[in-house]
Formats: structure tokens, C-alpha cells, sequence
């Protein structure tokens, strides 16, 4: 549940990098996600043509702030996202290093708390810092995207251990697990350890044949979600017999 | 007569194909129009370096632009592209030679001898081409006027057939502009023979010859219809690339900055369109130079079966 909204499917596609916008429609298509996030820092007013694209597509549109580098920045790229597609959802990302797109914590926080205040329902970028997301929480936010890995790495679950906190942490919020996602197998893991979704884009987008992997990732997301929700099995150091042992013929 | 509308790659390539097949041409150049995006151009023939993303009929369509391209202007320079990763992005060249074909690998200094040492491994695509596009549409606009086909502005007098890219975009409705931005330097501190393309996550650009130190580096793609001069940002990322490919690049003399606008279809493939009595040409994207002579030989072959049915 993302500010009210019930999903069907728990994965996020972002927009930038495909071949075509034909390729990012079937993408869209094949992988069933119900949420794409657009960028607007670069692209600004002069974007239209690719937005009415988007909007076309039928899903729920969650604008970023990518390419963002400070609360001002972020602030006014909000706003603009807020009446260019008429929806107060917003990921809010504040980049703090430009090489590894870290998000920049203080100034996150600082920007969310503008513009929860605002209306926004925010869903802020950031690492699987506990107290990083209590601040953000605190700040109004009721959804926490911590990176899986930095953007575009495909490095998967970069601190699984300290994902695995982070959900224990914050049992009842939802949490998105956003950037570094690469394979599905990745997408996978995290639904499996109990995330509410997986955002992803240069996985698909720069795959050899995009739609195939959408459809791919699609279906991991799915299979991560009913595994969580089956429970799985804890693990064991020893084997353990499935059958037992009892009542056959055992030559010793 | 027929009217070609539009005096870019698409408009000359078109009025030449149909004046070789015997029709009569005029090209109509509206006052005020802006200047075509493909003088902005890289003019590169490399049907296989788009194959990356772009889909398989450019890459198999676009092979024959190159002896289109020389049968028709001087100096079109087969050289083959030479395409790079710095050591920490080479993960994007194993991509790149997967996404791709008819390449080899090789030592880079072994083709381009001032890349020698910098790059350890490149791909080379032997068959591509570059040419200037400037000089490229100059010579096809003479030898059209020289076969006296008129270019005029006003109204046009015969069968329209329209080339103005992001112009006709009031009648192709999912027509849309893709900004691109580039520079151009000099420098006599590098000497590089063919197309340069490096790659980067995040912005890959090319570094085409022109000649006697001349270099254009190229281009950004952003989803946008804003005309404006080039922004800051593009002049650093192009810039920084170049540096990446060679240091002594920052020394080169700036000597132009561009930003045009590519008329793009929604699967970013350039196509022929009827739309009522008109025929469009358009959706050149980013393969103008490969794809207008395609596309210009398939219009007169269109029209000339036309013709003969009407008959």
C-alpha cells in the first residue's frame, strides 16, 4: 500500500535509456508494472511529446528528481513535476556525489520535510541508513526507497545484512528497494525478504532485447512476493532428510 | 512535378532519387524555415555501431547508404569506426561487441597511432564510413541544380512530397523532437582518421574527422523539443568524453557549439507516410545519413510504380 494505492504488481519501471519509446511501451507491457517514474531536471518544459507517451501508457506516473543536486533543485523540480502531471507523488532523489549518485542524506531530509508539508507524498531515495529513514518518516514521508546498489551498477543487494535490519526496522512501512538492481535473480531476493517492491530501469532498458528482460523481471518480482508470502524455509547448517528414515531398510 | 518540401538529408536525398528516375523536380524551401538538423549532423555510415540499440532494419537497410553516399559526393572516408571504453567502463564495450556484429577486436594504437598505450583493447567496425555532411549536402544540392532542379520558396507546383522534419509535425501527430547538442574543435595536437566512439553508462559520445584538425563531438539525445543553444552541461559531459579519449583535447579551440532538433517516430524508425494526397517523408531520428538514401530510392521506386499504373 503506497499512500493508499494497492498495486498489483510490485514493480517499478523507470523511463530513460530504452532504444525507442515503442520498446519502452511493450517493456511496460511485458513486465505488467502499474508505476513508471519519468525524470524531468534535463528535459524540462521542451519534454511534452515523450510525457504524453507515458501518460498514454495507462500506469501510474511517479515523477522524479533525478539529476537533482540540492533542496531548491529537488523543491522546484517537484513543483513542476506536480502540474505537469497532475499527482502529488514524487520520488525525491538529492544526489550527494556525482560519481556514485549517492543520495545526499541531510539535504533529503531537508526536502522532504518541505514538501510532505506541501502535500507531496514523497518517496525519497536513499541508503538502508535506520536513522536516515526515521528522519525521513518523521519528515511525513510513509514510504522509504533504500538503494539496493548505486544507480546503474547492476551490483544487486549491495548490504544485504543491513537491508534485512532496515525491513525489520521498519516493519509496517512500506519500502521500495530502488537502484542497483541488475538480474532478476536480485529482484527476487529482495521480495523474497519481505520488500513491498523493486524500482528498477537500466536492467531493462539496456538489456539486448528490453521487453524479454521487462517480462523476466516481472516475473521474479511476482515469484520473490508469493515465495515471502508462502514463508520460506529457514536455513539449516545440516542436512535434513525429507523422508524419513524410519521403517527402512537400512544396511549398516 | 514533384514538390519536395524541405531541403535537409531526407529533402535532397529524395529530390535526387526521384530526378535519377526521370521525374520532374523542384524543391521548395519555406522563408523562415529552420535550418535543417542534419547540417548539425555527425555524418557517420555505421549501420552496425547503431545496431546497439537502434533495430535490425537500420542495420541491414542502412549498409547500403555508404555506396549511395559515394556514388553520389566526393570524399566519403571508409575507415571504419573505432569504438572505446575507458578501463573502468569496459563492461560497456563487452556489451557493446554483444549487442553488435561485424567487428573485431584490436589494439587501438595499431589503427589510431595517438591512442597508442591509452586504450588497451577497442572494437573496430572495418566497413563503416564518415563523410562531412555539410560538404555532403552542398555537393548533392549542386549537382541537383545543375540537372535544373529549381529550389525556390513559395507555393509548391506539383505531387508534395514533404521532407521538413519537425515542420510537418502538425500532420504527423506522433511525430516528436529528440534535442541533440554538439561541438566542434580544432586542435592540431590530435590526429585521429575515423569515427572515435567512446562509451559511457552515462554519456556516451563520438568523435568524427573532419579534417585538418577539425573534430565534431557528438551528441547528446534528450527527450526534449527546446531548441536553445547547448547547455552547460552537454559542453562538459561532450567535452569531458573527449578528454577521456584524448588529453590533448583540452587544448583544442572551440570553434562551434550546435543544438538541433531530430524528427523522431514513436519506434524511432524513419519511414515513408501517405497522408492524404501527400507523401511524407520523415522520422530521420538519428540515422539521417543512413537511412535518407534508403528511403529516397524506395520513394522513387513508389512513385514510378505509381505512375505506370496510372498510365
Amino acid at each position: 500500500m503506497f499512500y493508499g494505492t494497492e498495486l498489483n504488481s510490485r514493480l517499478m519501471l523507470g523511463t530513460a535509456q530504452y532504444p525507442s519509446p515503442q520498446v519502452l511501451r511493450d517493456a511496460i507491457t511485458a513486465s505488467g508494472t502499474e508505476v513508471i517514474t519519468v525524470s524531468l531536471r534535463r528535459e524540462g518544459q521542451g519534454g511534452d511529446a515523450f510525457r504524453e507517451i507515458l501518460r498514454d501508457s495507462g500506469c501510474r506516473i511517479l515523477p522524479n528528481t533525478a539529476g537533482c543536486h540540492s533542496v531548491r533543485e529537488a523543491v522546484t523540480t517537484a513543483q513542476m513535476a506536480r502540474e505537469l502531471f497532475d499527482t502529488s507523488w514524487i520520488k525525491l532523489e538529492v544526489i550527494g556525489h556525482a560519481d556514485t549518485l549517492q543520495p545526499d542524506p541531510f539535504a533529503l531530509v531537508e526536502a522532504a520535510r518541505i514538501l510532505c508539508a506541501d502535500g507531496f507524498e514523497v518517496f525519497p531515495y536513499t541508503t538502508e541508513d535506520l536513522i536516515v529513514g526515521e528522519r525521513l518518516l518523521e519528515a511525513g514521508c510513509r514510504v522509504l526507497m533504500p538503494w539496493g546498489a548505486p544507480i546503474g551498477s547492476g551490483q544487486g543487494l549491495r548490504n544485504i545484512e543491513g537491508l534485512r535490519t532496515m525491513r525489520t526496522h521498519f516493519a509496517g512501512v512500506p519500502l521500495v528497494i530502488d537502484a542497483g538492481i541488475g538480474a532478476p535473480s536480485q529482484a527476487m531476493a529482495a521480495m523474497e525478504m519481505g520488500f513491498d517492491a523493486v524500482l528498477l530501469n537500466t536492467a531493462v532498458a539496456k538489456a539486448l532485447d528490453p521487453v524479454a528482460m521487462a517480462r523476466a523481471f516481472g516475473r521474479a518480482v511476482t515469484a520473490g512476493r508469493a515465495a515471502y508470502a508462502a514463508g520460506l524455509m529457514p536455513r539449516r547448517d545440516m542436512a535434513a532428510a525429507s523422508t524419513p528414515i524410519f521403517g527402512q531398510a537400512v544396511l549398516a | 512535378m514533384i514538390s519536395v518540401l524541405g531541403a535537409g538529408v531526407a529533402g535532397l536525398c529524395a529530390a535526387t532519387a526521384l530526378s535519377e528516375a526521370g521525374f520532374a523536380v523542384e524543391v521548395i524551401e519555406a522563408e523562415g524555415a529552420p535550418r535543417p538538423a542534419s547540417l548539425l549532423a555527425g555524418g557517420m555510415l555505421a549501420p552496425f555501431c547503431e545496431g546497439e540499440s537502434a533495430p535490425d532494419v537500420i542495420v541491414t537497410q542502412g549498409q547500403a547508404a555508404t555506396d549511395w553516399w559515394a556514388a553520389h559526393v566526393p570524399d566519403v572516408q571508409r575507415r571504419g569506426t573505432l569504438v572505446l571504453a575507458a578501463s573502468r567502463d569496459t563492461a560497456e564495450l563487452d556489451r557493446f561487441a554483444r549487442a553488435t556484429r561485424a567487428h573485431r577486436w584490436v589494439d587501438p594504437g595499431s589503427l589510431e597511432p595517438d591512442l597508442a598505450g591509452r586504450f588497451a583493447r577497442g572494437l573496430f567496425f572495418e566497413t563503416e564510413a564518415h563523410m562531412d555532411p555539410r560538404a555532403a549536402l552542398d555537393s548533392l544540392r549542386a549537382t541537383l541544380c545543375s540537372r535544373g532542379v529549381a529550389f525556390r520558396n513559395g507555393t509548391p507546383s506539383g505531387r508534395v512530397v514533404d521532407c521538413r522534419a519537425m515542420g510537418a509535425a502538425s500532420s504527423l501527430t506522433d511525430l516528436r523532437a529528440v534535442r541533440g547538442e554538439m561541438v566542434e574543435v580544432v586542435t592540431p595536437d590530435v590526429d585521429l582518421s575515423r569515427t572515435v566512439r567512446l562509451l559511457h553508462p552515462r554519456f556516451p559520445c563520438y568523435i568524427v574527422p573532419r579534417g585538418h584538425g577539425r573534430y565534431m563531438i557528438g551528441a547528446t539525445m534528450v527527450e526534449s523539443a527546446h531548441a536553445g543553444p547547448i547547455t552547460a552541461r552537454a559542453v562538459m559531459e561532450l567535452l569531458s568524453a573527449a578528454y577521456t579519449v584524448h588529453p590533448a583535447f583540452a587544448e583544442a579551440e572551440v570553434v562551434s557549439t550546435e543544438a538541433g532538433l531530430r524528427p523522431a517516430f514513436p519506434d524511432n524508425i524513419p519511414s515513408i507516410r501517405r497522408i492524404g494526397g501527400r507523401i511524407h517523408v520523415n522520422g530521420m531520428y538519428r540515422h539521417g545519413f543512413l537511412m535518407a538514401p534508403v528511403l529516397a530510392v524506395q520513394l522513387a521506386k513508389m512513385m514510378t510504380e505509381e505512375l505506370a499504373h496510372a498510365d
